[in-house]
């Protein structure tokens, strides 16, 4: 096989007039390489950094999750689409992912919960997607070096310019010290009363409540609210900049600090003072994903970029203290640096794929994070204990003192 | 591990107490969980404690159970017996008579006696999970499958789909949630199972149907499509590791403790044999019926759904057409259509197609078939791609433009060359030279349980087309090493089966061993040569030309290719041969001339005469007038068959030319192009099967010589066997010898041959010639302890037989002191209505071998085996033919004197009588009652022998033999069977005294063992 016919819908200088009759679409590089590719979606462009995700369901959960912020998300799985959107699988009420990146064409839906075709949904999204793509090489360009940066365009009838779509994307200045959380956090607090969804009933109202939450909302998925309002928990969520005055004067029982997107350094730079200060009750504080990294850096511990991340739906993670592995779902690109730990801060899970630190507990204290994502939606709900033991904790300690 | 053969066998010595007795344990699965999850209605209870639907549902001990049952389910009504094999004895009753009809027959299935009676859930959507348990409680899902055919057909009989595509997450997830809560509510401690469901497409309500404490014929599917190994895993797990504790090995990187994760999609498509059994409706039901299946890997549904469709060998090059009685498109006749797709055939797919191309919109055929929209929408776009290329013809463009498609993304929905050959009226090889004038190849791509997460350090792939991201997508990455390619043996089916994988996978061991790399393509999931640790490389594929050229095309890019093996695959592979020596590919061992010689009736008449052999008279008919005229010229009875088949397809005995001319007019077509052979028939002679080795040299070994219980006209795959030949004179064994010497060196043969030989009066006659490894090598290797098929596949690298430590000094193996029989088992209990009488075309899904120092323990550990009981009291039934009637005296003058009593019908009695014969006579069926079947069915018979001549006699006894069958009361209907049956009887007889028949390992009957 030559060169020439691999790397026949890459091309390394590529303008306007080398597209192919049938593209109608393609991811730039900041190098300058060229993918062609269908365009769904909305027409016109985005820049981002490329990921994949491995999960085979919860597309619409994925595309909604605020965590994938900045992003282009790459979907193993051939076929994208199949069960359509609904309204009841919306992890946040709008997407944060700058685009999507697929493998077959999107077919009509069939599922008996589906509302919208994917495409309209992308459209009403107002996101940008390829399809036609080669994801799996392009899974493993991303797995060999890491994820890049580019430009995702859907031609609409006006002509595209290449150029200006690469150099989008080199001088976009990536993932590392952006503070992402601020751009999908809530701008004012809110009361959360949905529960979990079950089969029949929907999403139902949370039972009558026996512990008041605030949420820290960096990007908070609506699961993990509704995990909290499942549990009887009266839910408070309150923006990424929140102060621990304002928050404490919820008079919470107990304090939830959420996932989101970006860099933890960054958003840390508002976001540790508060968690140190509210570090300084003997309230519980559960968090989860970015929730997990500030609390570590408010801790003492440090946080770095990983190569690719962890994304998908089946990673294993030990429970360190019970020995039990855990199925979990996934999505981060940073990760808390288990040596920098300090004393009296416990490892509790770790990824059974590379060793990292998947959760962290302060010793003798009800303050415990993880990494990854026990409200799942999608994937495994083998951590929704985590929850229980967040209550139970704030069952031990029925009102935090305040300072 | 071994089935519910397995799972009931270790249930019943738990029941007797002898695992107690001695101390053994029972890992894996207990028997408190194995009842719980077999036993229908502790399975239901144990649910309904875990918060999971199940269908409403009765168990019946009895009809008036049943009949009470039926106020509450209503029909269509399920029935499942309990304890039984793939469903045997299930069904849908849709009115009160079959209602009464199946629960009868599942109760007698039943070895308890009992069926559930079940809501009908009918054209729901059906899903299974296979699940992975350790014993710290760690839970993971392999992967998720998706029945394309709605619940109401058997999952062994439906196309599936890995991973399951029309399910959001919620409710995969409760799936999963409610999988894991059945395993540890049922109690399997460690190992695999499976968990199937129902889903309301409507309302997704979701209903659990049953699990299987035990791996599977899914869990073989979900294992090569994920690349994870639930059995080598679950065997760990039952020894106590935990699933953190084993490497996933396809990564090297990564623990087996993850639910892996694909980027492709499978498709499994059952294989049937219906036309072997004439007299049963060819229709899919809850009780399974496919003898086979293949699966097929594609980076979309539609690539991997024509993979699989001509991975079957049923002819298919794809979506291929088929004749819809009464359709027609202009008017459109919806209601042939309905009609069609409304019976739930095997080639339901195929109808489904065929409708969309009369026009059929997707909403009646979904209103017919209950497919998924989904399914049926993927379906039509293969339809409208084919619409196209009928139109357009072949596409002279690589890429698609804005109104037509190029060949790059019509050979990556899975289109084969051939199809598009067929649909643009071109043939195979301008479609290949198209396609490699574009520069079109396909591009290899690893399972690698992690949808590309991880590097895979295991070569195990399937071919896609389309576009690259990069420069190295392909990811065979061929070695330098000198390599050899063995193709398998594709799907199971009659007459070609395990035994041909077993020659395969013996291959690639000697090969390894003698340094070799080793190159599998194979299609079958249910095999051992598809396990990514058997060969060094494997390509999951369809066996058909373009698929193994392009294979071969990119291993020889890189190292050396030093050759293709066709030899051991069965007639899948040696069909190939031809084209495979035209790509210029090179065939190791017996040359594609010399296989072409042994199959082509006038070459092979012509080398056998010089020879100076003897064959049966025969001729070679092309037209239904030339057959008579040779059957008249050799005397009948003759014996019909089609050139070119294996598994005695369409192959008949007929004894008068007004059966001939039926068999010409209605059974097969004959035309220059498919010609019938005509044998002479030789009646009563005793039939012979030898496999021998070759080298390149001419050194002969003939390996084993068997004899045939049943006679000449009972197809040999369906006679039972012994080695050594029991009853033949040593002149007659040395002419074999020496004639299979003969044979062997005169066609060149390079490694295996087998020979079947018939002896009348002390003549030998040669039947035929296979120029490859047959069915009967397996046991030959069990029965002589000499490795026949790892000798045969070094022979065909180069080495001789000289290289071997083999005794014998070609004679074969030295004397041998213990008897191996071959049994033959048979799907009769699948079959209702058909007549399970033996005859020239083979019926047997599988056999099995007994091993004792004489025959006669030898035979009854091979009935034993098969499932078949050795009584040793109660009363015999004989009705047997004239020619047979002198044998039976001694038969029953011996089963007389082992305590037996006879009876039997007016003719066989009075014969009997006449020869002081103690015997009692029995009605007829057809002679009033109560008649041999109400005895039968009383429980008042517990051996029957039945032989029979000419149509009439055949179907006035048809009702004693399914009888027999249903009753499970052994009966043989060959006299020499029958014979068979007394020698075992006696053995057992004589061996109760010291507790029946003795059991030793194999290894022990060898002194040198290999």
């Amino acid at each position: 096989m030559t060169q020439d016919t691999n790397t026949r819908h890459k091309q390394a200088t590529a303008n306007q007039t080398d597209r192919p009759a049938w593209a109608t679409g393609a991811l730039v590089m900041a190098d300058g390489a060229v993918y062609w590719g269908r365009g769904i979606g909305r027409t016109g462009t985005a820049v981002g950094e490329v990921c994949f995700n491995t999960s085979l369901t919860g597309y619409q959960e994925i595309l909604t999750d605020p965590s994938y912020a900045g992003q282009i998300i790459t979907f193993t799985f051939p076929h994208i689409g199949n069960v359509g959107t609904n309204i009841e699988d919306m992890e946040a009420t709008n997407t944060a992912a700058r685009g999507c990146i697929l493998h077959a064409p999107v077919t009509d839906p069939s599922n008996w919960r589906s509302d919208t075709h994917l495409d309209k949904w992308l459209k009403n999204m107002n996101l940008v997607g390829l399809t036609g793509l080669d994801t799996r090489s392009l899974t493993h360009a991303i797995r060999d070096s890491g994820a890049p940066i580019a430009s995702i365009a859907h031609f609409g009838v006006a002509d595209t310019n290449i150029d200006l779509l690469r150099n989008n994307a080199a001088d976009w200045p990536g993932l590392e010290g952006m503070d992402l959380a601020a751009e999908v956090t809530t701008r004012q607090t809110y009361h959360w009363n949905q529960a979990e969804w079950s089969l029949g009933d929907g999403h139902t109202n949370a039972p009558a409540s026996r512990h008041k939450v605030v949420a820290v909302d960096f990007g908070a998925k609506h699961n993990i609210l509704r995990c909290l309002a499942s549990g009887a928990c009266d839910v408070t969520v309150v923006p990424a900049s929140a102060s621990a005055e304002e928050i404490l004067a919820h008079e919470p029982d107990g304090i939830f600090l959420s996932n989101g997107p970006g860099d933890p350094e960054a958003t840390g730079i508002y976001a540790v003072p508060t968690v140190k200060k509210l570090l300084e009750t003997d309230l519980p504080i559960f968090g989860i994903c970015l929730g997990h990294q500030i609390l570590a850096i408010a801790l003492g511990a440090k946080t770095k970029k990983m190569h690719l991340g962890h994304r998908g739906a089946n990673h294993p993670v030990k429970d360190l203290t019970t020995k039990k592995v855990e199925i979990t779902s996934q999505n981060h690109g940073f990760v808390v640096d288990e040596t920098s730990l300090p004393d009296g801060i416990a490892a509790t899970h770790r990824s059974l794929f590379d060793g990292s630190l998947e959760g962290l507990a302060v010793d003798g204290r009800p303050v415990f994070s993880v990494q990854y994502h026990p409200e799942a939606s999608p994937g495994p709900r083998d951590s929704h204990y985590l929850f229980d033991r967040f209550i139970a904790h704030m069952d031990a300690t029925p009102n935090g003192q305040i300072f | 591990m071994g089935g519910q053969t397995a799972l009931n066998t270790a249930l019943a010595l738990h029941k007797d107490g002898t695992l107690d007795r001695l101390g053994v344990e029972m890992i894996g699965a207990r028997p408190a969980a194995i009842e719980k999850a077999e036993d229908r209605l502790a399975f239901r209870e144990a649910m309904d404690r875990i918060g999971l639907d199940s269908p409403l549902s009765f168990m019946a001990r009895s009809m008036d159970d049943a009949q009470a049952a039926l106020d509450h389910v209503g029909l269509p009504a399920i029935i499942r017996p309990s304890y039984t094999l793939g469903g045997t004895g299930g069904g849908i009753a849709y009115n009160r008579d079959e209602y009464s009809a199946q629960v009868e027959a599942g109760l007698a299935a039943s070895p308890t006696s009992e069926v559930l009676v079940e809501e009908s859930v009918l054209g729901w959507k059906e899903f299974e999970m296979e699940v992975v348990r350790d014993q710290a409680d760690n839970c993971i899902i392999i992967c998720s499958i998706e029945n394309i055919d709605p619940m109401g057909i058997h999952t062994g009989d439906s196309v599936t789909v890995a991973p399951a595509l029309t399910l959001t997450d919620k409710e995969y997830q409760i799936m999963r949630n409610a999988s894991i809560a059945v395993l540890r509510e049922i109690g399997v401690d460690t190992g695999g199972s499976n968990v199937q469901f129902a889903v309301d497409p409507e309302t997704g309500r979701l209903i659990i149907i049953e699990m299987n404490p035990r791996v599977s014929r899914s869990s073989a599917l979900a294992s090569k499509a994920t690349g994870f190994p639930i059995a080598k895993i679950a065997a760990k797990l039952a020894v106590g590791y935990t699933l953190d504790e084993l490497d996933n090995d396809i990564t090297g990187v990564t623990p087996a403790s993850f639910e892996p994760t694909i980027d492709y999609v499978v498709t499994k498509i059952p294989r049937f044999t219906f036309e072997k059994f004439p007299g049963t409706d060819a229709l899919l039901t809850t009780s399974m019926k496919a003898v086979g299946e293949v699966m097929a890997i594609g980076p979309t549904f539609a690539a991997s759904l024509q993979k699989a469709l001509r991975s079957m060998e049923t002819g298919l090059t794809g979506l291929n057409e088929v004749h819809i009685p009464g359709a027609q498109t202009v008017p459109i006749e919806t209601d042939a259509l309905r009609a069609a797709l409304g019976a739930p055939t095997p080639d339901r797919i195929l109808t489904i197609a065929q409708a969309m191309r009369h026009g059929l919109g997707n909403d009646d055929i979904h209103a017919a078939t209950k497919f998924d929209p989904w399914f049926l929408d993927r379906i039509r776009e293969i339809v409208e791609v084919e619409a196209g290329l009928r139109r357009a013809g072949l596409p002279k463009n690589r890429d698609s433009d804005a109104t037509t498609l190029g060949l790059a993304d019509i050979k990556a929905m899975g289109f084969s060359d051939v199809r598009i050959a067929e649909l643009t009226g071109v043939n195979e090889t301008d479609v290949a030279d198209a396609r490699v004038a574009l520069d079109l190849y396909p591009t290899y791509r690893r399972i690698d349980t992690c949808a590309g997460e991880f590097p895979s350090r295991t070569p195990y792939m399937y071919s896609t087309y389309g576009q690259s991201f990069t420069a190295n997508a392909c990811e065979s990455n061929p070695t330098e090493a000198e390599k050899i390619i063995i193709l398998g043996g594709g799907p199971n089916r009659i007459g070609q089966g395990i035994e041909f994988d077993y020659c395969c996978c013996h291959a690639v061991f000697a090969l390894t061993e003698a340094g070799y790399e080793t190159i599998m393509v194979n299609c079958n999931p249910e095999t051992v040569s598809t396990d990514y640790d058997t060969a060094d490389r494997l390509y999951f594929e369809p066996l058909t030309g373009e698929d193994v050229i392009e294979i071969a095309r990119i291993e020889a890019a890189k190292g050396t290719l030093k050759g293709v093996i066709v030899q051991l695959g069965g007639q899948t592979p040696l069909k190939l041969s031809h084209l495979l020596e035209k790509a210029g590919i090179p065939i190791l061992g017996t040359t594609p001339d010399a296989i072409d010689l042994a199959e082509d009736r006038e070459r092979f008449q012509k080398f056998v005469r010089d020879l100076g052999l003897r064959q049966p008279n025969n001729g070679t008919a092309k037209s239904g007038a030339q057959a008579a005229r040779i059957a008249a010229e050799i005397g009948y009875p003759v014996l019909l068959r089609p050139s070119y088949v294996l598994g005695g397809r369409a192959m008949e005995i007929v004894h008068d030319e007004a059966a001939l001319n039926r068999y010409v007019t209605e059974a097969v077509q004959v035309s220059g192009d498919s010609p019938v052979l005509v044998d002479s028939y030789l009646s009563n002679a005793i039939e012979v099967d030898v496999d021998a080795l070759c080298d390149k040299d001419g050194a002969v070994y003939v390996a084993g010589i068997m004899e045939h219980i049943e006679e000449a006209g009972i197809h040999s795959g369906d006679s039972a066997c012994s080695l050594p030949p029991y009853s033949l004179p040593e002149e007659i064994i040395a002419k074999i010898r020496q004639q299979t010497k003969q044979l062997a060196q005169g066609l060149n043969v390079v490694g295996l041959m087998n020979v079947q030989f018939a002896v009348k009066e002390d003549e030998l006659y040669l039947i035929e010639v296979n120029p490859r490894a047959s069915r009967t090598v397996p046991f030959v290797a069990k029965a002589t302890g000499v490795p026949i098929a790892k000798i045969g596949a070094r022979l065909m690298a180069g080495e001789t037989l000289a290289d071997f430590d083999l005794d014998g000094s070609g004679d074969g193996p030295n004397e041998i002191r213990h008897v191996a029989v071959k049994e033959a088992v048979f799907p009769f209990d699948r079959f209702p209505g058909v007549d399970p009488v033996l005859g020239p075309e083979m019926k047997s899904t599988g056999e099995v071998m007994g091993l004792d120092t004489d025959f006669g323990r030898a035979f009854a550990k091979s009935q034993i085996g098969g499932g078949q009981k050795v009584p040793t009291e109660g009363m015999v039934f004989i009705s047997v033919r004239d020619t047979d009637k002198p044998t039976t005296v001694d038969l029953a003058t011996r089963l007389i004197a082992l305590g037996f009593s006879i009876t039997a019908t007016r003719g066989t009695a009075a014969y009997l009588a006449d020869r002081n014969i103690e015997v009692t006579q029995v009605n007829k069926v057809l002679e009033g009652r109560p008649h041999i079947v109400d005895l039968m069915k009383n429980g008042d018979i517990q051996l029957v022998f039945n032989t029979t001549s000419g149509v009439h006699a055949l179907s006035d006894s048809f009702s004693l033999r399914r009888t027999a069958l249903t009753e499970n009361i052994p009966y043989y209907t060959t006299i020499s069977g029958a014979r068979a049956s007394v020698a075992a009887i006696k053995a057992v007889a004589d061996g109760v005294p010291s507790g029946g028949l003795e059991v030793a390992p194999l290894q022990s009957y060898f002194s040198n063992s290999y």
